[in-house]
C-alpha cells in the first residue's frame, strides 16, 4: 500500500467523526425541518455513486480498447463502489422521502433513473463472478451503459417533472448549510479514494495469487 | 310519498356525486429549487422525523464499516495465501 495511505484513512476518520457536529450545528430547513439533515449524507453519498460510476465506465472503456488489466482491476474495484455508495443513496433517500413527500418511493425520473444505475453497477459484479472466461468484456460493456446513465441521473431532475429537489439547491445554500455539506463531501471524496485504493490492492493480490498458482503447475 | 322519497334520495345522491367528481385531483408536492434555513425547529416536526434521520446515518455508518471489515478481511486472506505459496514455491526451489 502507498504510503499516503494510513495518514488519509486517520484523516477521513477524524473528518467523519466531526461531521456530526457540523450537520447538527446547521440550521434547519423551513419546510422540511429536522428530516431535511439526511441531505448531508445523502448528497455526497450520490455524487460518489455517479463519480464511481465514471471510473468504472471509463476503467472499462481503456481496458476494452487497451487491454491493461490494470485498467480492469480498477474497473472493478469502482463497480463495488458504485453498489456500496448507491445502497447508501437509495436507503437515505426513501427515509427523507417518507417525511418531506409522504411516501417511500416515487417512481420519478430521478429516483428510477438512479435504481437503474445501481442495478447496472449490480449486473456488472454478477457478470464478473458468475459469467465465466470471457465475462470481464461482457461486465465492461455494461460498465459503459452505466457511465451513461450518469448525466441523465443530474440533469433529470432539471427537465422533467418530478418531487426531487433540484440542482439548484446546492449553489443557493445558505453559508451554515454550505460549510456542513462541503465538508462531508470531503469526507465521502477522502473515503471514496481510500475504498478505491484498497480495492484495487486486493484485485492486485488476487493477480499475484494467479500468477504464482500459474508458476507452481509448471 | 314513497316514490317522492326515493326520487329525492336519488337526486341527492346524483348530485353528491357529481360534486364528488368536480372536486380537483389532488396535486403532488411542488419540486423544490432552494433550501429555506429557520432558527428553530417546529416543535411538532421533532419527534415523527427524529427516527428516520437516526436510522439513515446508522445505515451510512454500519454499512460504510462493514464494507471496510469485509476488505479487510478478503485481503488478509489473499495474502495468506500469497504467503503459503511464496514459501511452497521456495521450498521446491
Amino acid at each position: 500500500m502507498p504510503k499516503w495511505f494510513v495518514p488519509l484513512a486517520a484523516v477521513t476518520a477524524l473528518m467523519f467523526a466531526a461531521s456530526p457536529f457540523l450537520i447538527a450545528n446547521a440550521p434547519y430547513e423551513a419546510t422540511m425541518g429536522l428530516v431535511q439533515k439526511i441531505f448531508y449524507y445523502h448528497l455526497p453519498s450520490a455524487w460518489v455513486f455517479l463519480l464511481s460510476a465514471i471510473v468504472c465506465g471509463i476503467a472499462s472503456a481503456r481496458f476494452l480498447f487497451g487491454g491493461s488489466p490494470r485498467q480492469d482491476r480498477l474497473a472493478y474495484a469502482a463497480a463495488e463502489l458504485t453498489v456500496l455508495f448507491g445502497a447508501i443513496v437509495l436507503v437515505t433517500g426513501p427515509l427523507w422521502a417518507r417525511k418531506a413527500w409522504g411516501v417511500w418511493w416515487q417512481w420519478d425520473v430521478r429516483l428510477t433513473s438512479s435504481l437503474m444505475g445501481w442495478m447496472v453497477a449490480w449486473a456488472y459484479l454478477l457478470v464478473r463472478k458468475y459469467g465465466g472466461p470471457g465475462s470481464d468484456k461482457l461486465a465492461a460493456g455494461l460498465a459503459l451503459f452505466g457511465m451513461a446513465n450518469v448525466p441523465f441521473v443530474y440533469i433529470s431532475v432539471n427537465y422533467w417533472r418530478t418531487i426531487h429537489p433540484a440542482t439548484s439547491v446546492v449553489p443557493t445554500l445558505p453559508v451554515d448549510m454550505g460549510v456542513a455539506l462541503w465538508f462531508a463531501v470531503a469526507c465521502f471524496l477522502l473515503l471514496f479514494v481510500l475504498l478505491l485504493r484498497l480495492r484495487v490492492y486486493l484485485e492486485e493480490q488476487r493477480a499475484r495469487l494467479d500468477t504464482l498458482y500459474l508458476s507452481l503447475d509448471e | 310519498m314513497r316514490t317522492l322519497v326515493l326520487l329525492l334520495l336519488l337526486s341527492f345522491s346524483l348530485s353528491f356525486a357529481t360534486v364528488l367528481a368536480q372536486q380537483p385531483e389532488q396535486q403532488p408536492p411542488k419540486q423544490t429549487d432552494e433550501f429555506v434555513p429557520i432558527s428553530q425547529l417546529p416543535a411538532q416536526d421533532q419527534l415523527p422525523a427524529a427516527p428516520l434521520l437516526v436510522t439513515a446515518y446508522a445505515f451510512v455508518w454500519v454499512v460504510l464499516f462493514a464494507y471496510v471489515v469485509s476488505v479487510s478481511r478478503r485481503l488478509t486472506r489473499v495474502q495468506h495465501e500469497v504467503e503459503r505459496l511464496e514459501s511452497d514455491i521456495a521450498k521446491r526451489a
